[in-house]
């Protein structure tokens, strides 16, 4: 059986969600796997993620070095080659880091690839089999991978639950001076934080959010009127900043804000799952959307196949009505 | 500055509802609407204004077939120099390594100081323009939201990262950048301006020409596989509220009032 590792990204000290997830993953692919983590950094950050992983890997490798201190893709691509021995199946995050990583990776280690995996049925022969979603999520696909030279497998976060782990007690291998003389062809310069919007959405108890189905800018003001009625502030997903509709602060999802509010309406929301992993919380969600197999109503508590811009309106004189009926 | 575009022409999502065949082998194919791939659609926007500030050409590829041209005429009528057809019944069933090392054969036969591929496909996961780099050994960068060129040897770049935070890195060139959506606002393209580059002829590349085995590319070499599609099983699904809309509206009322979101 292929040696499994997780690489694990980590920030100001803490491990990142996913190092539990990887661990179910690795799990999933072998029942009797024991994972080794890999974490790349520097000094006491690096230090303090080692030891917390201890608890739930039974090995974890340490790759402390300068050039490793801020995470930058092609430098730990490096480090990794020099470390991982062939045919080994490695399991990183999908998200923006394991975007950057993995698929040079695979290629500098004469491995498989599959990205973005939400299931894993197994090993069959000298197949992984695994389940990837396709087409924004309206449909999923049974893939195949030969991982008889090993594998680099992207895990969707938050696909994989953490399974009730036995506190292990592993042990921090450092494998600093395996990895030497790193150099790449592209250099961290800064970080720059998102400015804040003229409405703060993570402060709303209900959101009125509009995806793609709102079909242009003039729109808008559909959306806007019901949520004044509500009192509620207007959200969107990805697409609606892409067409320059709403700024980006309005953006839900995981390159925008996480909400939680307590009621939030997705009205033309197709419901790719980087916006459904902006909403914390456990809110009450009801889709509108025209496409009855919108992979909203999978997430969604109600849902309505309707047309948003004729619905909305209507709803909107509706809640209307209703306050006007009670001032009196 | 020369610079070259991967685009795919896929099934518009935001066009069809994707639906599975009777066989269960693929989706239905048949009636459902293609376009160019959109991210791939703001990488060749993002080339065109680059050259526009600092002079050169853009010239978009694609690997796949006959019917694929459609998209590269359009991207002409957008304004790129040259369409480019990679095809050939060899390259069928290659996985993104595959497509990766086709392209990475295509690149070699030019000389490019800058490739750019959309974030990812529709029916794919952002995998192929990070395995070109790695082929090729170029610099790579994914979910790339804005470029401003330094000079002829370097790019100051922008990536989108968690919560709308930007990370900015320097990135020598020649490099593979991953075009995230929302980079620019792509043109508007009419039929009339596709009508202007119809007669345009668009150069082919088969395996031949770019000199590439049964053992590098094409279903034989894949490593990874689409075995079929299946619909999920729901899992928390949605209680559908399927009376008349003025019942439905109602009902909503009733619910939004229940859960504290009227006001």
């Amino acid at each position: 059986m292929a040696r499994i590792f997780a690489y694990i990204a980590h920030k100001n000290g803490m491990a990142d969600d996913s190092a539990v997830e990887l661990l179910a993953a690795a799990k999933k692919v072998d029942a009797a796997a024991s994972p080794t983590a890999i974490v790349t950094g520097l000094g006491a950050n690096l230090d303090a993620v080692c030891s917390t992983l201890r608890a739930s890997y039974g090995e974890v490798w340490k790759v402390a070095s300068e050039a490793l201190a801020y995470p930058n893709a092609e430098l730990i691509r490096k480090a990794l080659v020099k470390i991982v021995p062939a045919g080994s199946i490695m399991l990183i995050a999908h998200e923006h880091f394991g975007i950057d990583l993995a698929p040079g990776l695979s290629i500098k280690l004469n491995a498989a690839f599959v990205s973005d995996v939400l299931a894993i049925d197994g090993i069959e022969g000298s197949n992984l089999k695994v389940v990837r979603q396709e087409f924004g999520g309206q449909v999923s696909a049974h893939v195949r991978c030969d991982i008889s030279s090993g594998a680099v497998i992207t895990v969707r976060p938050g696909a994989f639950k953490p399974t009730e782990g036995v506190a292990l007690g592993g042990t921090v291998v450092d494998k600093s001076s395996e990895v030497s003389a790193l150099t790449a062809g592209r250099r961290y310069l800064q970080t720059v934080v998102a400015e804040a919007g003229d409405v703060d959405i993570t402060k709303h108890n209900v959101l009125v959010s509009i995806g793609r189905g709102i079909q242009e800018k003039d729109n808008v003001s559909i959306a806007q009127d019901l949520a004044d009625a509500l009192g509620a502030a207007v959200s969107c997903s990805r697409p609606v900043v892409d067409a320059k509709w709403l700024e980006k602060s309005r953006q839900v999802g995981s390159s925008g804000k996480t909400v939680k509010p307590k009621v939030y309406l997705a009205c033309g929301i197709s419901g790719a799952f980087q916006h459904l992993a902006g909403i914390k919380g456990n809110p009450f969600i009801i889709a509108i959307n025209k496409n009855p197999k919108a992979p909203i109503f999978q997430a969604a508590d109600v849902g309505i196949v309707d047309d948003i811009l004729e619905f909305l309106p209507e709803f909107t004189n509706k809640v209307r009505e209703m306050h006007s009926v009670s001032a009196k | 500055m020369e610079i070259l575009v991967c685009a795919r022409r896929v099934p518009d999502t935001s066009e069809n509802e994707i639906a599975l065949n009777s066989d269960g082998n693929d989706i239905e194919r048949d009636e459902l609407v293609y376009s160019i791939n959109e991210p791939d659609n703001y990488a060749v926007e993002e080339a065109l204004q680059i050259v526009a500030r600092v002079g050169g050409n853009v010239t978009v590829a694609t690997v796949g077939a006959e019917d694929d041209e459609e998209i590269l005429r359009r991207e002409m009528a957008m304004g790129a120099n040259h369409g480019v057809l990679i095809t050939d019944d060899a390259f069928a069933g290659s996985d993104a390594r595959g497509i990766a090392t086709i392209l990475k054969a295509f690149v070699q036969k030019g000389s490019y100081d800058l490739i750019l591929t959309g974030v990812q496909a529709e029916d794919g996961g952002a995998q192929v323009g990070g395995m070109l780099a790695a082929l090729l050994d170029y610099p790579f960068a994914s979910l790339v939201n804005s470029i401003e060129v330094v000079d002829g040897e370097k790019l100051k770049i922008s990536r989108e990262i968690e919560g709308g935070n930007k990370e900015i890195s320097g990135i020598d060139l020649p490099c593979v950048l991953s075009i995230q959506t929302g980079i620019n606002e792509p043109r508007y393209v009419g039929m009339k301006g596709i009508r202007q580059v119809a007669s345009i002829p668009i150069p082919t590349y088969g395996a031949t020409e770019l000199a590439l085995g049964a053992s590098t590319v094409g279903a034989a070499a894949a490593k990874v596989t689409r075995v079929d599609y299946f619909v999920p099983a729901l899992g928390k699904s949605a209680e559908m509220l399927e009376g008349t809309r003025e019942e439905n509206i109602e009902k909503l009322l009733e619910l939004v009032a229940a859960k504290g979101g009227l006001k």
